[in-house]
């Protein structure tokens, strides 16, 4: 679950992690308000969106004055933000930080995540701060300091200060930098976080450590134990399918093709897709109607199919285990009476009761077209999906 | 012989009086599987799945009282890792999570204990294990499989069950199949049960099925390169995925450009490993490997 930066800063701040003092608005008069609050003679506005890059897409003002402070609060609340990671349709800008100006001296990075190779939390650190890390690990993957994290102890001392030492810093600053890894470690366990990263970390010119920037992402599996945390999901930045899909429990993600796949387990989805991409077609969507594909939950997946204009035919790919094909294809008929199906629907059963399920889709009369076997079926809805 | 598991296995199932629980455990007995205990804290002294199974208090009392050597797991997320910590304190060899939706830095903490015990854990959010025709721990469909000498290794349940089908529709029966689960932080790597194949004298190929996300794949395929004496047929799910979409495994995102199924599959053909595509072609694929 992503959060925006304003909320990570606050998870941060209950850390003790020093970071920008900032208000949050979605007015341009309350922006004027809150920089006059804050005080000093330099403001940041920043667009409060879920994709990084925001700088580089204009997201991202220094404002010199509050006449400034104005400007850039007009410019770019409701804005469309098109960044590296928002795709091409971009992000509209709802809400904006305003944040006090810093003395910047010098810019770092700092991140941590969970490394799949050692099962444990990795955190990194660079001197290469402002770039994106993917970037820096492949030029100069020497420039990434990583420490290995024993989940037992947590991050030690010793190993913020060799990172802080690694980085170059001296004096005051280096305790000022451990006692921020620190903290920025204690908030990643304790709120279950998949991903914090702090980008551009600022050493000012009064040698304080400041976390300028912050991106943080929250395991979706632990939000149960965090209320809090679970609040500060932000629906607006989600796809609408999507959502609707997580109310039945079912894995949706749109595409840009045109045949609508529906499939029961991740992987075997994923293959599906891959398998209409190879008989020519492209997919529509990734959906998992996981295991227990009740009537319900198949019509509630057909739906959300069929509400893409662009779907032009639609595969089923069952690989009934536990679950019955014939179960199955009873759920996908009477769903299909429900709905006013207007183009064509491949069926490929497999597994427990197969046979019995093809012969009822067969009999429903309602132009459900079988198939067998994985290439079959890809095939067919390959065809009928650019003869629609 | 078989890898993990065999007809002298002896199961307990952890969570065995829910209704998840219930219905597998009955559906491991009825392939023939040995379940001799189940687990419920607060339910010790019932019985479970009409009266066939005795249910403990704790995983230890269940070994003690049986002599139960893997356990099973079906407990709900948030006790899951827990339930994974008891079983490898407990004194059973081999652990078994299916449950999905267990917290990471729970499974971290987890994993680092069952570590320390010298126990192997395999999942969680995985289908379980099967040798077919001895025994079944897990959730997969028994009958599609079929006894034979072909090892299968994945990441994703249902797609295992396709390469299965296929292998059995072509005649071609399988020593041992192991589900290694779709989260980040796993037990057992695809390493881990390639090490356990190529020294099973009753093995004489696999089929690894991997998915995107994270860089397992490559390493398993740089291990095959220097260690297999077998063949291997891989197939990589997600050749269409978008990148930075989690593809309903917790594990399956492609992350700053890493773990493209096209990576993936470069890295896996250039160490030797059958490639196929399609997943259509997992078991011809086999077949014309072993040259059945």
């Amino acid at each position: 679950m992503k959060v925006h930066e304003f909320q990570a800063k606050q998870v941060l701040a209950r850390f003790g992690v020093p970071v920008p003092k900032n208000g949050v608005t979605d007015s341009v008069d309350e922006a004027v308000e809150i920089a006059k609050e804050l005080g000093g003679s330099v403001w940041v506005v920043k667009a409060q969106i879920h994709a990084g890059g925001r700088g580089k897409g204009g997201g991202v003002k220094l404002a010199r004055s509050l006449d400034e402070v104005r400007q850039h609060a007009e410019a770019i609340l409701g804005m469309t933000l098109v960044t590296h990671q928002t795709g091409p349709e971009g992000k509209l800008v709802n809400r904006i930080m305003v944040e006090e100006g810093q003395n910047i001296d010098q810019e770092l990075y700092f991140g941590i995540v969970i490394d799949r190779a050692t099962s444990s939390p990795v955190v990194m650190a660079s001197r290469e701060g402002g770039m994106e890390i993917e970037e820096v690990a492949e030029e100069n993957p020497d420039a990434i300091l990583r420490e290995v994290i024993d989940i037992a102890t947590g991050l030690t001392a010793f190993q913020a200060r060799r990172l802080a030492f690694g980085l170059g810093l001296e004096g005051k600053t280096v305790n000022k930098a451990v006692k921020l890894m620190m903290g920025c470690y204690k908030a990643f366990e304790a709120s279950d976080a998949a991903m914090l990263e702090i980008n551009p970390l600022m050493i000012s010119k009064e040698g304080d450590v400041v976390a300028l920037d912050c991106k943080m992402e929250f395991d979706e599996n632990a939000m149960f134990r965090h209320k809090d945390l679970a609040e500060m999901r932000d629906l607006t930045e989600e796809d609408e399918k999507e959502i609707e899909a997580s109310k039945f429990d079912l894995n949706y993600i749109t595409l840009s093709g045109t045949v609508g796949c529906m499939v029961n387990g991740a992987g075997l989805a994923m293959a599906t897709m891959d398998i209409v991409k190879h008989a020519g077609a492209e997919p529509a969507n990734f959906l998992d109607v996981g295991g227990g594909a009740t009537q319900e939950r198949v019509e509630a997946a057909f739906k959300l199919i069929l509400s893409d204009a662009s779907v032009k035919a639609v595969l089923i790919n069952i690989f009934g285990g536990i679950v019955r094909c014939d179960m199955i294809a009873r759920g996908v008929i009477e769903a299909a009476k429900n709905l006013d199906l207007k183009v064509p629907v491949v069926v490929r059963l497999e597994g427990t009761n197969a046979e019995e399920g093809l012969k009822l889709l067969e009999g429903s009369g309602l132009g459900l077209i079988p198939a067998k076997g994985l290439a079959a079926a890809a095939t067919k809805v390959a065809e009928v999906a650019k003869g629609a | 012989m078989s890898i993990l598991v065999n007809k002298d296995s002896k199961i307990v199932v952890q969570g065995i009086t829910g209704s998840q629980g219930t219905f597998h455990a009955q559906q491991c007995l009825a392939y023939g599987t040995q379940v001799v205990a189940g687990v419920t804290p607060g339910k010790g002294g019932q019985t479970a799945v009409d009266g066939q199974v005795p249910v403990f208090n704790t995983v230890s009392e269940a070994v003690a009282k049986t002599g139960a050597n893997v356990s099973l797991i079906f407990v709900p997320p948030p006790f899951a890792a827990d339930a994974i910590m008891e079983a490898a304190g407990s004194g059973v060899e081999l652990v078994i999570c299916i449950t999905e939706g267990i917290p990471t830095i729970d499974m971290v903490r987890a994993y680092d204990y069952v570590q320390r015990k010298g126990v192997r854990l395999v999942g969680p959010n995985c289908p379980g294990v099967i040798t077919p025709g001895e025994c079944k721990i897990g959730i997969m469909p028994g009958h599609i499989h079929k006894p034979g000498r072909v090892g299968v290794v994945s990441r994703s349940g249902t797609l295992t069950y396709e390469a299965v089908g296929q292998l059995t529709a072509l005649g071609i029966g399988q020593s041992t199949c192991v589900g290694i689960g779709g989260d980040p932080v796993i037990g057992t790597n695809f390493i881990d049960v390639l090490k356990l194949f190529n020294e099973d004298p009753d093995t004489d190929g696999v089929i690894m099925i991997g998915e995107i996300g994270g860089t397992a794949e490559d390493n398993a395929a740089r291990w095959v390169q220097d260690n297999m004496k077998k063949p291997v047929v891989g197939f990589i799910a997600g050749q269409t995925a978008p990148k930075g979409k989690r593809m309903g495994h917790a594990g399956a995102i492609i992350a700053g450009g890493q773990g493209t199924a096209a990576e993936k599959m470069k890295i896996m053909s250039e160490c030797g490993i059958h490639v196929v595509e399609s997943p259509a072609d997992m078991g011809a694929k086999m077949k014309e490997a072993l040259g059945l």
